[in-house]
């Protein structure tokens, strides 16, 4: 009872966010501090092995961190200097397994019945309040199924009931919508959407497509290694990159060094060298931790950067002109990927043009052609 | 039919199964789930019993249970009378004759439920006796069923281990695999076929039991 009255407790006061520190090195590597605040989707974004499930298991309790301090729910989970570890049953959380978990030998309705809590009295009660989540997750009618007899989109709906069963304080998501077909994906994420209104606890979700955190994730957090390299809203986080290897994690491809001329201010821009080019990049607050004559990296987005049309001329092309040199065209779906050799830089330069461009100024490999860089969206990084 | 002989088996085979299955069941989740140093070493220690030749066994726990062994010498103590010849000798012999029946059966099921299932018990708020009652138990349950008939049936069929623990004593160490041995050497062949022959259908019907009944259980669930 007292872990329910606490609970209760924090619920009304503020403190209902995570907060999580951890640090190992062995066996595998974690450097990582997260918040999360109650009815906020953090999204932990990375390659496959990148360490970010166990960050997902070391908050469930299932493996404990050298060294850290997690805390929800206004409860302190872990604590390696006081000696706290709290075991998983003892944490109120609610977790969605990739392969789902679910009891083999029980229906869907005894596996979301098994997770409530103890406080729930009598049969007809857990078995009431167990049907109510199944029909929360969509599965009226399926409560005496076995999981063996679900798809694989109503097991992690059961699975996905069976963590909100237990009133939890966080919710967990690992990988949720990897072992569904595409169509069965775009459903799920967007009951997750609808579902996740209602709850006010944080949620932590984690994958390794970026396009599903950006979707689902109010914030996302970039793990390489255990280490959380940038966190922010997704559109910070990929469209200004705090280093080069986020950026490359987020997937620019151009990305090349340059060297700061002068730095810009209110109404005036600051200057970049690059292969023999000044390059004009509206100017930032942040661009005065790159002092005239630093080496530096910097970005453009792909479509980001203007053909000048052949035949017809217009006054955009003196935005940062570049001329270069068609190396290939690669037609992606109604985009055509164009990539350029410019004169004294090693690694290409990519632009996107849609189909009928290309065929309109009839390009073709080992053309010489004309582009602008837009100003605004040049983005600097340390070197 | 001897019936005192098949009583002998009968009540070793109840004793063994009562004492050595529990036993086996902790030692085999310790072993399923447990990574600990060593874990190799008790691990083949306790599935010797299944490749050395039972007289083997039989002449190393004679030896222990002995009066001029530590082991023997303290039973002595306890309850007044040796450990050797007798009934309880027989069953402590049986017991770790059929220690890897009781374990490797159950330990095989403890590994095949997947660690993200029980991990999720876990996270369902389970302790970890809840979870053991409601969800390690059901799932390996086909194979701790094998482990009680195959320890049963087995026990009811050892020969020499039972022999040179127990000796041939009727209506205390004679079981009926002895039983058997004994009328074949006194050329009483009809009563040796009647026993073997119970002795045949019985371990016939146990495995067909256990059969039938994984099959069963493994169509639950699924």
């Amino acid at each position: 009872m007292d872990d329910i009255a606490t609970r209760a407790a924090a619920r009304i006061g503020e403190d209902t966010a995570l907060n999580a520190r951890m640090r190992q090195a062995q066996p595998i590597p974690l450097n990582i501090t997260l918040h999360c605040a109650a009815g906020e989707l953090l999204a932990l974004v990375g390659p496959s092995g990148s360490g970010k499930s166990t960050i997902l298991r070391a908050i469930a309790g299932l493996v404990r961190p050298h060294e850290g301090r997690i805390a929800c729910a206004g409860a302190v989970w872990l604590d390696t200097d006081r000696g706290v570890h709290l075991p998983p049953h003892r944490r109120p959380v609610g977790i969605v397994f990739q392969s789902y978990a679910l009891f083999p030998h029980m229906t869907a309705l005894e596996n979301v019945a098994s997770a409530l809590p103890p406080g729930t009295e009598g049969r007809s009660e857990r078995m009431h309040e167990a049907t109510r989540l199944l029909a929360r997750v969509h599965l009226e009618g399926l409560e005496a199924r076995r999981p063996s007899e679900l798809s694989g989109g109503q097991q992690q709906r059961v699975a996905l009931a069976r963590a909100l069963a237990r009133r939890p304080a966080i919710l967990l998501l690992d990988e949720p919508f990897s072992a569904v077909d595409e169509a069965t994906r775009k459903r799920l994420q967007s009951e997750l959407l609808s579902l996740r209104r209602d709850l006010s606890i944080p949620i932590l979700l984690v994958t390794h497509s970026l396009e599903e955190a950006s979707l689902l994730g109010d914030r996302l957090c970039l793990v390489h290694r255990g280490r959380g390299l940038q966190t922010g809203a997704p559109a910070d986080v990929i469209g200004r990159p705090r280093t080069a290897q986020v950026a490359r994690l987020v997937g620019h491809t151009n990305l090349f060094e340059g060297q700061i001329e002068s730095v810009g201010a209110a109404g005036r821009p600051t200057i970049l060298r690059w292969a023999g080019h000044r390059l004009e990049v509206a100017h930032r607050p942040d661009h005065a931790a790159h002092p005239p004559g630093a080496r530096i990296r910097w970005l453009i987005p792909p479509d980001r950067i203007l053909l000048h049309q052949r035949v017809r001329p217009s006054r955009g092309e003196k935005e940062n002109p570049v001329e270069a040199e068609i190396e290939s065209l690669l037609a992606i779906g109604a985009l055509v990927r164009v990539t350029l050799r410019v004169a004294g830089e090693a690694n290409p330069l990519a632009l996107h043009l849609p189909a009928h461009v290309v065929e309109r100024n009839s390009l073709r490999v080992a053309d010489r052609i004309g582009v602008s860089l837009l100003a605004r969206a040049i983005h600097l990084m340390p070197a | 039919m001897d019936w005192t002989a098949l009583n002998v088996s009968l009540q070793l085979g109840f004793w063994t199964v009562l004492l050595a299955c529990p036993l086996g069941l902790a030692l085999a989740r310790l072993l399923a789930y447990r990574r600990f140093p060593g874990r190799r070493i008790v691990e083949a220690t306790l599935a010797m019993p299944l490749v050395l030749p039972p007289t083997v066994i039989g002449y190393y726990l004679l030896a222990t249970f002995g009066r001029d062994a530590a082991p023997g010498r303290l039973w002595e103590s306890l309850t007044g009378h040796p450990l050797a010849f007798t009934f309880e000798g027989l069953v402590a012999a049986s017991i770790i004759a059929n220690i890897p029946f009781a374990i490797q059966p159950v330990q095989r099921a403890f590994e095949a439920i997947p660690r993200e299932v029980r991990e999720a018990a876990a996270c369902s708020g389970m302790t970890p006796w809840t979870a053991f009652w409601r969800i390690d138990l059901p799932l390996a349950w086909p194979g701790i069923v094998t482990a009680l008939v195959f320890v049963f049936a087995h026990t009811l069929g050892e020969f020499g281990v039972v022999l040179m623990v127990g000796g041939n004593i009727p209506g205390a160490t004679q079981t009926l695999s002895i039983a058997i041995y004994d009328r074949v050497q006194a050329f009483d062949d009809a009563a040796a076929g009647q026993m073997a022959l119970f002795l045949l259908a019985f371990s016939f019907l146990a495995i067909a039991a256990i059969l039938t009944l994984s099959e069963r259980i493994g169509r639950r669930h699924g």
